[in-house]
């Protein structure tokens, strides 16, 4: 590499905004509206979300890292090719993983971990941003994009376990005897449960982050 | 007979990819600006559907599952491939929307620049790759069944994205506080249709 002239800081603050940028104006969800495919399906209970999160963030930081690497060995007619065998083979080895230190995560996951592949958040940064950048701040912005993926699934994910099962991670936070069946008040919200709320619950995060952030209105 | 209607009106109303599972959102909330851009693209899923999960079926009968290879040679019945199905599946899936884009630019070219840049990106739709992963993961029985599935997945995406392009076209006359316009009011409208379409749940012919 001959472009290293003027030797940049490894945490300069144009690469501290690789990081933060997804995590609020640049979001890959709520703003880029990039990989909301295999994302809302695992959002009913924390701890899977979470999981996907950082399966995600690994597979887009490697894959951004890698293909920066050989970006300009790359013939551009058959990038998309080698781009999908590079990020294939990543989350293979993630399944793997998954598979191996915590089974039941990766049972409920199901098909969404294979998913990860065709995840437009990792073709699109792979395209928009480590094709023509170096490979640190591309696996920045692979991590940053990552997080704030998974900032958007564990917000969600907390909110709908809490109001459809009362619980965090498993642990109860509402206490039984508030219930109705034992003498109390309070009743679950189904509604919470159901695939099409996690819909709901994102139009409402973009309503709130656009209501703060008036540059993101649409016309 | 009864058993393939009944996996058709499933993987249509009941699981359907888009309400059920939110596969192949990108470009369903892209795309759907206009109905008729829209359907061009139900079509071209559908038929990439249609082609790729039996495909896939095969593949994964006969060279992916443990023991697949066996017809091969007797000396491979231990072999255990199915760890390679993800890039088997996408492999297949790439090259076929590449010949699917290929005769769509050929006898229809006017569709192919409207559908532009999303033609290419049904190779990365969830809603494909989700149909190969769903059949291998439910286990169907026959090529039949497989197929059968393909189709009724694609028709129900085709239906999810036809009714959400006809509901934005009316969108624009409508009054939505600013934040909430475009993206914000798009996901709670699918949100909506999609309770609306758990309706279907239960339904068994």
């Amino acid at each position: 590499m001959s472009d290293v002239k003027e030797k940049e800081p490894w945490f300069s603050t144009k690469n501290i905004e690789l990081l933060t940028g997804p995590l609020n104006s640049k979001n890959p969800i709520t703003v880029l509206v990039l990989g909301i495919c295999s994302a809302l399906a695992v959002t009913v209970k924390l701890e899977p979300a979470i999981v996907m999160a950082i399966s995600v963030t690994v597979v887009t930081a490697f894959s951004n890292l890698i293909i920066s690497l050989i970006r300009n060995t790359i013939p551009s007619r058959i990038r998309i090719i080698v781009q999908l065998v590079v990020i294939a083979a990543l989350v293979i080895l993630v399944d793997e993983v998954l598979k191996a230190y915590v089974y039941d995560v990766s049972k409920q996951l199901s098909v969404f971990v294979g998913l990860i592949i065709t995840n437009c958040i990792v073709m699109g940064r792979l395209e928009a941003f480590a094709l023509g950048n170096k490979p640190w701040p591309a696996f920045l912005d692979g991590i940053g994009n990552g997080l704030g993926y998974g900032l958007i699934l564990v917000v969600l994910a907390f909110f709908r376990e809490l109001l459809g099962s009362g619980t965090i991670f498993g642990y109860r936070v509402i206490p039984e005897s508030f219930y109705y069946s034992n003498g109390g008040m309070y009743e679950n919200n189904g509604l919470m449960i159901l695939p099409p709320m996690a819909l709901i619950l994102v139009g409402l995060i973009i309503w709130i982050q656009r209501g703060r952030n008036r540059k993101l209105i649409e016309e | 007979m009864e058993n393939l209607i009944n996996i058709f009106v499933r993987s249509i109303f009941i699981d359907n990819m888009i309400f059920a599972y939110f596969l192949g959102m990108c470009s369903y909330l892209a795309v759907s600006k206009t109905v008729k851009t829209s359907t061009g693209l139900g079509i071209a899923v559908i038929f990439v559907m249609l082609i790729t999960v039996p495909v896939n079926y095969l593949l994964n009968r006969f060279v992916l599952l443990p023991g697949a290879l066996q017809w091969l040679d007797e000396s491979f019945a231990s072999l255990d491939l199915s760890f390679l199905s993800f890039i088997m599946f996408i492999a297949v899936i790439a090259s076929i929307v590449q010949l699917v884009e290929m005769v769509v630019e050929k006898y229809s070219p006017a569709l192919y620049n409207s559908l532009g840049i999303f033609l290419p990106l049904i190779a990365v739709n969830c809603a494909i790759m989700g149909g190969s992963l769903f059949m291998q993961q439910r286990e169907y029985e026959t090529l039949g069944e497989a197929t059968v599935f393909g189709l009724g997945s694609g028709v129900g995406w085709f239906l999810a994205i036809i009714s959400i392009a006809a509901i934005r076209e009316r969108l624009k006359y409508s009054d939505i506080p600013k934040p909430l316009r475009g993206l914000g009011i798009s996901f709670i409208l699918t949100g909506l249709m999609g309770i609306a379409f758990m309706t279907f749940m239960g339904i068994k012919l």
